[in-house]
């Protein structure tokens, strides 16, 4: 049977957290009493003309940068359709001269997706169809909301380069970071702030060709965008292996039944007829604007992870790694709490252990763990790392760190998790070895699969306090002696 | 032939100090130009509204301006009509089209704000070819306007009730907008003065697009002096307008009469057929100038011919695109469909007249895949060719000299069903526009059966002061009978 790979480019819509729209003044906000945030230049009334928003042309240039992008000189063009929703009968949109060209985006699991560009445009009204299943042909009649219309967006064009539904939502996880990262948008999907088109095709593995794509759209979420992609790959193959062939066509997600419908054929696309939009100048990305557009942006995603990875020591290459830190590292670094274990760290942390800690417990409420003062969560590690507290109480002590703050030893202090004597210790070890003779003795004739037994029963009868550590040195030594 | 000269209205400057001391009020000087409405309008069609409410309540501000102590602007009281494709607040703004059927603005155009800023009153709107598109205001949906100096022949176009209202000394002012000698070629037909200046001079914010890289407001006056003040007020950098170019207006009346001596002058010599009276009046321009003292020669510059076509296809490829918002769902004429593509087809296949039918369908299929190369995108390398050749010209001339039409006005109907011979119209005023050149026709001679001849000149980009010294020394030697205003 050949077999197959899945080819999917991405375009991703993403609206520019601007105050005001791309072409005029009035607000760029979700949400808003329909038709409200307008103007004689939204509305494209006779005679209005557009006037580019310096600030979104920054943002452009900010997510251009953070995909590794070129920046060039740039023009609009109009793309010319007619629909109800937008006010001029065409959109401003760049065509073959976009902002930002070139560029490449790298997954957590190093793997690198091509940029082939990042160009501006304005976003168009929304329609809403009242009646007949909110389908335009069957319906009564609709509603139109120009609040949306002129708001600036940044569209993001991958190359072919992703080969499967879950890269395909790794990638469109990883943008959200960056464009969050970036505070070019807020990466809201299910308030249409990022919107996924994805170009979907199969190939036998052996052919250098691609197969004939569809355009899939309605992916409102990470998963939609996962599913379709199965469901798209497994219609063509089974297309292609009923001797069919896939016919270039725009598809429509269907989340309700879980597969993709034809909305129309190549030969019913629009002629766009675009040209170059005169009522505007060319952009041309000088000195001052690359510096207003790189003011105030940290280290993207990528790079951070490169840096947290880093503090681990050889051997942490992400691509490789496979001792289950690169989640931690992930995990990390998504939630913001990167910055925390670089600080814990420089005071004097032990990195994996910090690490841990922000991945697995700190993660639970990212919120409180962002505002942690590193050196008191540096103070927590170490306490856990020389033994002075157990795993369990290291935990309970971070979580009153986060939930009200203050001394990681006063709060063990507090919580009474002293570390326990010696003495005590010595006697809790002795009374589970002579309540287990026949584990003891297995243990001492170099089972080591029964040590997590003995080492549960010392903490059963600490009630957790003794120190995991210091109970394994216990045993080996009388194993030794 | 039937005109004879009408009462002057004295210069906007002489209007404006009368207005301006409080000799005579604003409120007199509309009524003057409301009593020529009401004795001409009927013959000329000159308007799409007048607004006489609206102006009484302009010129009584203007009057309490004065009153107050307080100056209302370089052209205080001073008249005026504007192109009803100037968008005015709650003031019927239709193109001379059905599709924009009942939409008032909410906004002023640029040019209005700063005329009533100056002081100026607008009395309305004038007559156009629908949409800026024509030659002749015949393709106005509301029915042609008249000549003043002959009611059997056009006004020219598309600004042909601007022209005529100026012609006919209604006003003494008129605004109009020039694509490809829209203001040029009506004002050289009526006998007035016309100017186009440098594209991104005058802000087209708030004027209604026929195609945008083209489109230029100019005003229409009776002498180059009035013209030249009118233009002072309205250029200027504009933030509405991105194609606003970011610098103060120009001053031209300070150089005004300054006279042409060792300027150095160009005739176009593709421009001058022969037995032709247009290019006749070109020549005795020409000697004149040298009378003046400046240096005359001919120069051949056949690239301008390369302009015709190429805006035949440029212009309808931006108006395609322009005019795509006119589709029923916000605002003018909506024509019921069973659904919005019906509804679309059908208000639109109501709404627009033949000739911007003719125009939508030439660009959409310039533009179209597989044909933009071959059409718009030669057309762009044709317009290249003429903005090169014009630099090329200018590296030995200060100015160029054509007709500004290649005929005078004609008859009624002569050319409306051969719309090739009715863009010919445009031969001699296209090149700048492409270009985006100043351009400005002045009245300089009559035909033997007394209808005007414009001579046009040529500046390059930002040349208007020099432009306007020419004009007004070619306006000093020509026979006074060759300018209006007239009465029909």
């Amino acid at each position: 049977m050949t077999e197959y790979e899945t080819v999917v480019g991405l375009e991703v819509h993403c609206e520019l957290s601007t105050t005001t729209k791309l072409f005029c003044g009035c607000r760029n906000a979700f949400g808003d009493e329909p038709n409200t945030n307008i103007c004689p230049v939204c509305l494209g009334l006779p005679g209005s003309l557009p006037v580019i928003n310096r600030r979104a042309v920054e943002l452009a240039l900010r997510i251009g940068a953070a995909l590794n992008c070129t920046a060039r000189r740039s023009i609009f063009h109009r793309k010319n359709y007619f629909y109800p929703d937008m006010p001029k009968d065409y959109q401003i949109s760049q065509y073959d001269e976009p902002i930002n060209v070139d560029g490449w985006l790298e997954l957590p699991d190093g793997s690198r997706v091509g940029i082939e560009r990042a160009h501006m445009e304005e976003d168009t009204g929304k329609t809403t169809h009242v009646g007949g299943g909110g389908r335009i042909h069957e319906a009564s009649y609709s509603l139109v909301d120009y609040n949306r219309a002129g708001v600036p967006l940044v569209e993001i064009v991958s190359r072919p380069d992703v080969r499967s539904a879950a890269q395909a939502r790794a990638y469109v996880d990883e943008l959200r970071s960056i464009l969050v990262a970036t505070g070019a948008s807020d990466g809201r999907m299910e308030e249409g702030s990022l919107r996924v088109d994805a170009n979907i095709s199969v190939r036998p593995v052996v052919s250098a060709e691609f197969g004939t794509r569809c355009e899939v759209k309605n992916l409102n979420s990470l998963r939609s965008l996962e599913r379709a992609v199965e469901y798209e790959v497994e219609r063509q193959i089974a297309l292609i292996e009923s001797g069919g062939s896939v016919s270039q066509e725009t598809r429509h997600w269907d989340e309700g039944d879980s597969s993709t419908h034809s909305m129309r054929s190549k030969e019913e696309a629009n002629d766009y007829r675009y040209f170059p939009e005169p009522d505007l100048t060319p952009l041309v990305p000088d000195a001052a604007l690359l510096a207003a557009a790189g003011e105030g942006v940290g280290a993207m995603p990528a790079e951070r992870r490169h840096r947290l990875s880093s503090l681990l020591g050889a051997g942490s290459d992400l691509a490789t790694r496979t001792d289950g830190s690169t989640d931690q590292v992930v995990t990390v670094v998504d939630l913001g709490l990167d910055e925390l274990v670089h600080g814990a760290v420089a005071a004097g942390a032990d990195p994996r252990l910090a690490l841990a800690r922000a991945a697995n417990e700190a993660a639970a409420n990212p919120d409180a763990a962002r505002l942690l003062d590193p050196v008191a969560f540096a103070g927590l590690v170490k306490m856990e790392s020389s033994g002075r507290l157990s795993a369990t109480q290291s935990k309970e002590v971070l979580a009153e760190l986060m939930a009200n703050g203050g001394d990681p030893a006063q709060i063990a202090g507090r919580l009474g998790y002293e570390q326990m004597d010696t003495a005590s210790l010595d006697a809790i070890v002795d009374g589970v070895i002579v309540a287990n003779p026949l584990e003891w003795k297995r243990y001492r004739e170099g089972d080591d699969k029964v040590a997590q037994f003995l080492l549960g029963q010392v903490m059963k009868s600490s009630k957790g306090r003794a120190n995991g550590k210091l109970v394994a040195q216990a045993f080996a030594s009388r194993r030794e002696a | 032939m039937t005109a004879t000269p009408a009462p002057e209205l004295g210069s906007l400057a002489a209007i404006a100090a009368c207005v301006r001391t409080g000799e005579r009020s604003a409120r007199a000087v509309l009524a003057t130009s409301l009593e020529r409405v009401r004795e001409l309008e009927g013959d000329l069609h000159c308007f799409n509204e007048v607004t006489i409410e609206a102006a009484e309540a302009d010129a009584d501000a203007v009057d309490r301006i004065v009153r107050s102590g307080l100056d209302p602007g370089p052209l205080a009281g001073v008249p005026v009509a504007l192109k009803d494709n100037l968008c005015t607040v709650g003031i019927p703004t239709t193109c001379s089209s059905k599709i924009l059927a009942g939409w008032l603005p909410p906004y002023d155009a640029t040019v209005v704000s700063r005329l009533r800023d100056a002081g100026a009153v607008a009395i309305g709107k004038t007559n156009l070819d629908e949409f800026a598109m024509g030659s002749s205001t015949e393709n106005s949906a509301f029915g042609p306007t008249r000549n003043p100096w002959d009611l059997g022949r056009v006004p020219g176009g598309s600004s042909g009730g601007s022209a005529a209202a100026v012609a006919s000394g209604i006003v003494p002012l008129a605004l109009g907008s020039d694509t490809g000698g829209s203001i040029r070629q009506p004002a050289a037909l009526c006998g007035i003065v016309g100017v186009k200046p440098t594209y991104g001079v005058v802000s087209r914010y708030g004027l209604i697009a026929f195609a945008s890289s083209l489109d230029q407001i100019g005003p229409f006056a009776t002498t180059v002096a009035d013209a030249a003040l009118a233009l002072e007020v309205i250029a200027g950098h504009d933030p509405m307008d991105s194609t606003s170019l970011d610098r103060p207006a120009p001053s031209l009346l300070a150089t005004l009469h300054d006279g042409v001596s060792g300027l150095r002058i160009g005739v176009v010599a593709d421009f001058l057929s022969e037995e032709s009276e247009c290019g006749d009046a070109v020549v005795s321009a020409a000697e004149a100038l040298a009378a003046a003292g400046a240096k005359v020669d001919e120069v051949r510059i056949p690239e301008l011919l390369l302009g015709l076509p190429a805006y035949y296809v440029i212009a309808p490829a931006e108006a395609s695109s322009n005019l795509s918002r006119y589709d029923g769902v916000r605002y003018g004429l909506r024509v019921d469909g069973p659904d919005a593509e019906t509804m679309n087809a059908r208000t639109r296949g109501e709404g627009f007249g033949p000739e911007v039918k003719r125009r939508i369908m030439m660009g959409t299929y310039a533009l179209s895949a597989g044909y933009y190369d071959a059409y718009y995108g030669q057309a762009q390398k044709a317009r290249t060719l003429v903005i090169r050749a014009f630099e090329a010209a200018y590296q030995d001339f200060d100015v160029l000299l054509t007709p500004t039409t290649p005929s005078v006005a004609f008859p009624f109907g002569s050319k409306v069903d051969d719309p090739i011979e009715m863009y010919m119209c445009d031969l001699c005023s296209i090149p700048s526009s492409l270009a985006g050149h100043p351009a400005a026709s002045v009245p300089f001679a009559l035909n033997p059966e007394g209808l005007p001849i414009g001579v046009q000149v040529l500046a390059p980009a930002l040349g208007e002061a020099v432009m306007m010294r020419v004009a007004a020394s070619l306006e000093a030697s020509a026979p006074r009978s060759a300018r209006g205003p007239v009465t029909p």
